[in-house]
């Protein structure tokens, strides 16, 4: 019962959130409106008793997307030749398509929807699991490739970004 | 109002539990012993998480008043001057009373073109969050609101909230001086926290938890930890531990500056730089609302402060206290020093801010992404080899 209330208040921030961010009119404030959303997802992170995943989602998200999301927003005009139609057409076939693998997916297996009233009680039970995380990456037969490979691409989109951002200078210009 | 975000995980605890559970948090626990035993537990829950918040809400205010003025006599004596000396009688004691009362009574003004919800929304978010780190701090053995296990992670988490607070002030005063203030803070925020991240690595890897309640028991050698306690009159602080030194020293140096970025003090007081930007994102501000700013400010420093003592310097441990039986005396005694280990981090905190000059933005920027950055990882890289040749000596 408490489990299914503190679910229903926290998914109903994340998805009240969620819908000004989409349907309001002021793209700052729908910025601001995924705040409430990303912390409501955080918390659900916390009610299935995944902490880490939980403290990481506020601090990466809200700390660093969500910050460089309304940094970016201040600083760029808005783009008067926006393709809209173009754009619908494709966040349609996205969500559409994550609709659909989900929907299919829903009712097999571990994803067998449970009742809400049976919601088990994850984050009473819940142990840390900071310490499973960090040995499932770096274990031997474990995560440890896949773990490696993510970070040789994230250093690949560093190297990437440095490239774009990096000062050009100038010289064909006369008396560089 | 400000009860949401600081409610937030006591209340998914409070849902969470079962009615024949235990709470673990002191102020429940307290309750428990005055109230009937027919009072439910979702109740007791509640009147806990309130009286946990009340307890915050006073030991940050005093703190912060307590801070305002210290802040003020430091800076009058370091300009060869005596800051505040009447109010009150004594060196001036009652200012902050004084302050506050005048920003009480002030008017609550919102600029005639401000987005007034989020110019509303943005000191109440700011705040919140602030008290919400107040969370996870031991400050007594045993005397931690939520035992969190992610400890110093969730702070980290929590206070980055703060800065959509600022830009939220910022943007939502609709004046330009506020948004140039706004955007200096999302940038040297979101920089710093890099810097800042990676210099807790090597304590961490040393207690082998993110726990500051680990980490000052361990420090206290309370518990677990009792067989430690004999180095240096019972404290095994980390900052005291030669073999530690090649890397708890730059590591704390470096998680020093980092702090002072993330709580936009002086020399990193970028985004409020009074001589460019009026007063940055609050300078639209006005009287409770403005106060608000400024009780996070001293609230945040307290934090990062005792984040520093936590594990660098013992938490609550002190010689000749930790030996102590479990007790009242004991338990008051610990908050003292934690306390007064805590101002000591804001004193030195003040002492930088009037010694040294600001910082251009672009110096700031640049000290923390070539030098504090990379310096940091490798002592990350030095910590766990460390760690990994003590491990194996020990077997």
């Amino acid at each position: 019962m408490a489990s299914l209330l503190a679910f229903l208040l926290f998914a109903g921030l994340a998805v009240v959130c969620a819908l000004v961010a989409l349907f309001h009119r002021s793209v700052v404030h729908s910025a601001f409106a995924l705040l409430g959303t990303l912390l409501g997802v955080a918390d659900l992170f916390l009610q299935l008793g995944a902490d880490y995943l939980a403290m990481t989602q506020v601090l990466i998200y809200v700390g660093g997307i969500l910050v460089l999301i309304l940094f970016g927003l201040m600083l760029t005009p808005p783009d008067r030749r926006e393709l809209r139609p173009a754009r619908i057409f494709l966040g349609l076939a996205v969500t559409g398509a994550g609709a659909l693998l989900f929907l299919t997916r829903m009712d097999s297996g571990a994803w067998k929807a449970a009742p809400l009233q049976e919601l088990p009680d994850l984050a009473n039970q819940a142990s840390p699991t900071a310490e499973p995380i960090g040995l499932a990456f770096l274990e031997r037969d474990s995560w440890l490739l896949a773990f490696e490979f993510a970070s040789v691409i994230l250093l690949a989109a560093l190297v990437g970004a440095v490239f774009i951002a990096r000062r050009r200078f100038r010289v064909d210009d006369e008396g560089a | 109002m400000n009860l949401f975000p600081i409610a937030l995980p006591a209340l998914t605890e409070a849902a969470a539990e079962p009615p024949s559970g235990d709470v673990g948090n002191p102020a429940t626990d307290f309750l428990q012993g005055l109230l009937p035993e027919a009072v439910p537990w979702w109740m007791l829950t509640l009147l806990g998480a309130g009286l946990a918040f009340a307890a915050v809400m006073l030991f940050v205010t005093v703190i912060a008043m307590f801070s305002v003025w210290l802040e003020r006599k430091v800076a009058g004596h370091i300009q060869v001057r005596l800051g505040p000396m009447r109010v009150g009688g004594w060196h001036g004691w009652a200012q902050s009373i004084a302050d506050g009362v005048k920003l009480l009574l002030k008017e609550d003004l919102a600029p005639e073109g401000s987005d007034k919800v989020l110019f509303k929304l943005a000191p109440m978010l700011v705040l919140a969050t602030a008290l919400a780190t107040f969370v996870a701090l031991p400050f007594a053995p045993g005397l931690v609101i939520a035992d969190v296990d992610l400890g110093v992670f969730f702070i980290l988490a929590v206070s980055s909230v703060t800065t959509i607070g600022v830009i939220m002030a910022g943007w939502g005063s609709n004046n330009k001086w506020s948004v140039y203030g706004a955007m200096r803070e999302a940038a040297q925020v979101a920089s710093y926290e890099i810097p800042l991240g990676l210099s807790l690595l090597p304590p961490i890897l040393y207690f082998g938890s993110f726990s500051l309640v680990d980490a000052s028991a361990q420090q206290a050698g309370i518990g677990a930890w009792a067989e430690t306690s004999g180095q240096w009159f019972g404290m095994a602080w980390y900052i005291l531990d030669p073999t530690r030194w090649l890397v708890s020293i730059p590591s704390f140096l470096i998680f020093f500056i980092a702090l002072l970025a993330e709580t936009k003090r002086a020399p990193f007081d970028l985004p409020e730089s009074e001589s460019e930007l009026v007063a940055g994102f609050h300078t639209e501000y006005s009287g409770m609302r403005f106060s608000f700013f400024f009780l996070e400010e001293y609230a945040a420093m307290f934090v990062m402060g005792i984040v520093g003592v936590c594990f660098w310097f013992g938490g609550y441990s002190f010689p000749g206290i930790t030996a102590l039986e479990p007790g009242p005396l004991l338990t008051f005694l610990s908050i003292l020093s934690f306390t007064v280990k805590g101002l000591l981090m804001v004193f030195v905190m003040m002492w930088v801010r009037w010694t040294l000059p600001r910082i251009r933005i672009d110096q700031v920027m640049s000290l923390g992404y070539k030098y504090l950055t990379p310096l940091a990882l490798a002592l990350v890289f030095v910590a766990s080899l460390i760690e990994y040749f003590a491990f194996v000596i020990a077997g």
